[in-house]
């Protein structure tokens, strides 16, 4: 069975970063349009990432002997927040800080954590994730691309895709065969740290139905890799990309997806001094869903501090956080048409908040893909109540 | 979760509230001795100010014992009893001997008659808290009022009706909102109800066979369970903040969150516990629908969903909180001081 997750505290530390942080988004998002900052973890900016670098926000819950901040699972918690509730652009470091850096501390040599954590830290490196192949969605263990032993390294032949920000990116940790065939499944994986200026590589975006292109396809034509490309057990992919995927599901980023869009919708009911009484409704029932799951997710980052690995507990907030997040341009829709269509103070929005709402609609089917599909993480809570 | 106070009332509770105690007494039996059982063993005095002979714990504390009364499918207002005898204990004053209820409704007549419809608990309640216009509050006894059954097969709500303006009334001296703390403790027992509806349906599914193997093997079916599980543990955290006031209070706007997500939890889990079973959960005789008619009742009383989400929206538009993060830390959620760590 499933036990309860009980209220936990965010430690006097972490919350004392929150008001330096705040003055700094304060600034670096001054006149930023919500439809703008509502990308937010799609969102590329190198320079914004480099001023958080500077700061010592990226990477803070990294060792400090790699240039991290060695911080805790609750200072990361509560950087993490503020930069989403606000719409930071985040994009550029978010995987390299996420899971890539944490990757190559726990899976790599000395000179790879050397080579790459401070420059991932600094805000200098950025990576993208090298999981998906057109035909490795959601079973992950189908991976055709194939890297093949040489004298001195590797050669890799294959395609990944929905590759977000390749094009921007200079490492990829991708998962790659390196025995057996894909009949193999989880046996004969292993990852490699791909410099994506290799010779051979291509990336070709991909754009999306809201015009970003953040989305890629990579193709690895005879890629030619040093022997030390390797990060960790030849063999082993499986066992990490497990973890990999561990580190990507289990922090707060889960809730505030479409919060941007949330705060836009309040400003207006309150620029409008809207009283209906199904706005009020919807807007409660956002706030006190979004209350809940924060206070879940505390408690899954509590369990993570302290060591455990609480995936049954962080597929369940996922997959709960994600239905809020993809529900609330659903219903916020709805009231604003009805506004809209009833006439009366509220009925003209802010083109903005249009906007905004146009973006995260078309976007939102997303959110419950990245990171594993619904039915992925359904299935590993069914795994945690003993039904599988 | 307290367990060195949880663990010995489940205990209690796994010993004398059976799920036949709990048919016997919705079946007409007397719940004395039940709640003779429950009055021994010094729980109620659970919020009781230590100066007046109480454990003097705070609200947060008893939530777990709430959501185990929740879990047993407690047929008395052993809950509400606590807060009430904190109250006027800290007050000087003395309870009422017996099982207090919280009327979700008053009504006082020009001429001094008194009802509460639909009073939860009104039933086997000796005697319970109504509201008054001005806002005061008093318990009355409940030996003189009439005492009608909802008529609802099983259900321990009842109208209760005073003819004449009732004796022995005792007044309460502060404001208590007690529609939130009647919408809290709703919560928190279908927290508890909640998780017994889904403890009780995935060892179903695991020992129900169709078609060679048993029915939880079924992605259809592993996927619904997955879903209730996720709104049962979502409901247990949202009655934890309802209940975690530092007092014997809880604090307005969290209980308004707890019922509201509690109560859509309900909504949500009942209907899916009877899909899964399938016909026999349709059965007297299954405990299931102790359990699920529970969550039905609790997600009504003193409001479900839509009202609380109301009480909830307009206190956030009427906030000057710049984004609704800081007024869900600053204005609902309790502060970190307030939340002890537990390993």
């Amino acid at each position: 069975m499933i036990e309860p997750l009980a209220l936990q505290p965010l430690p006097a530390s972490a919350e004392a970063l929150r008001a330096d942080v705040r003055r700094f988004l304060d600034e670096a998002l001054a006149g930023v349009p919500a439809d703008v900052r509502a990308r937010s973890w799609l969102g590329f900016d190198a320079e914004f990432s480099r001023k958080l670098g500077t700061r010592g926000w990226i990477g803070l819950a990294l060792p400090r002997e790699y240039g991290g901040g060695g911080g805790g699972a609750f200072d990361r918690f509560v950087l993490v927040e503020e930069l989403l509730a606000r719409g930071a652009p985040v994009s550029a470091h978010w995987i390299a800080e996420r899971q890539s850096a944490p990757m190559v501390l726990r899976y790599g040599s000395e000179a790879q954590k050397r080579a790459i954590v401070p420059r991932v830290c600094a805000g200098e490196l950025f990576f993208a994730i090298g999981m998906s192949e057109p035909q490795a969605g959601s079973d992950l263990a189908s991976v055709r691309t194939r890297a093949t032993r040489t004298d001195r390294g590797w050669r890799v032949q294959g395609q990944k895709i929905w590759t977000t920000n390749a094009e921007h990116s200079h490492f990829m940790i991708a998962l790659v065969r390196t025995s057996g065939t894909p009949e193999d499944r989880q046996r004969g994986l292993s990852q490699l740290l791909i410099d994506l200026k290799t010779p051979g590589i291509t990336v070709r975006p991909i754009e999306d139905l809201t015009g970003d292109r953040h989305f890629t396809e990579v193709f690895f034509d005879d890629v030619v890799l040093p022997e030390d490309a390797l990060i960790g057990n030849e063999g082993s992919g499986w066992e990490q990309v497990t973890a990999e995927l561990a580190f990507e599901r289990s922090g707060p980023e889960r809730l505030y997806s479409s919060i941007v869009l949330f705060d836009a919708w309040l400003a207006h009911l309150r620029a409008t001094g809207s009283t209906d009484p199904a706005a009020l409704a919807l807007a409660g029932r956002i706030a006190g869903h979004t209350a809940t799951l924060r206070s879940m997710s505390v408690a899954v980052t509590a369990k993570v501090g302290a060591g455990a690995s609480p995936m049954t507990e962080a597929a369940l907030v996922k997959d709960l956080g994600t239905e809020l997040e993809q529900s609330m341009p659903i219903a916020i829709a709805d009231a604003l048409a009805t506004a809209r269509a009833e006439g009366g103070a509220a009925a003209s929005a802010p083109a903005e908040l249009l906007r905004t709402l146009a973006y995260i609609t078309q976007f939102a089917p997303t959110f419950s893909l990245r990171g594993g599909t619904r039915e992925v993480l359904r299935g590993l809570i069914a795994r945690g109540l003993g039904l599988r | 979760m307290k367990n060195e106070i949880a663990e010995p009332f489940d205990r209690l509770l796994g010993d004398v509230c059976t799920p036949a105690t709990v048919r016997a007494i919705e079946g007409g039996a007397s719940a004395a001795p039940l709640w003779s059982a429950i009055e021994r063993s010094g729980f109620l005095a659970t919020l009781v100010p230590e100066a007046a002979g109480g454990a003097g714990l705070r609200l947060a504390d008893a939530f777990a014992l709430f959501a185990l009364e929740g879990r047993h499918a407690v047929p008395l207002p052993a809950a509400h009893t606590m807060i009430v005898r904190a109250l006027l204990a800290s007050d000087g004053g003395n309870a009422p001997p017996g099982a207090i209820a919280i009327a979700a409704e008053t009504r006082v007549g020009a001429d001094g008659t008194v009802s509460c419809p639909g009073t939860p608990f009104g039933l086997v309640a000796d005697a319970v808290v109504v509201t008054h216009a001005n806002g005061g509050w008093s318990v009355l006894p409940v030996v003189a009022a009439e005492r009608r059954p909802s008529g609802v097969h099983g259900s321990l709500r009842a109208d209760l009706h005073w003819r004449a303006p009732p004796a022995g009334a005792i007044a309460g001296t502060r404001p208590v909102a007690w529609a939130e703390v009647g919408a809290a403790l709703s919560a928190a027992l279908l927290a508890g109800t909640l998780e017994r509806v889904l403890a009780t349906t995935v060892a179903f599914a695991n020992e129900r066979v169709q078609f060679g193997r048993s029915i939880g093997k079924f992605q259809a079916i592993q996927h619904q369970l997955a879903v209730m599980a996720e709104h049962v543990v979502a409901a247990h955290m949202a009655a934890q903040i309802g209940c975690s006031g530092d007092g014997p209070l809880p604090v307005p706007l969290r209980a308004a969150l707890a019922k509201a997500r509690a109560s859509e939890a309900a909504a949500l889990a009942a209907p899916l516990a009877h899909a899964v079973h399938g016909a026999i959960g349709i059965t007297a005789e299954l405990d299931l629908q102790l359990y699920t008619r529970r969550a039905h009742e609790l997600r009504a009383d003193f409001g479900a969903e839509t009202h609380w989400n109301r009480v909830l929206g307009r206190a956030l538009l009427a906030s000057d909180a710049p984004l609704a993060l800081d007024f869900l830390r600053d204005a609902l959620l309790p502060s970190n001081d307030e939340i002890q760590a537990t390993p």
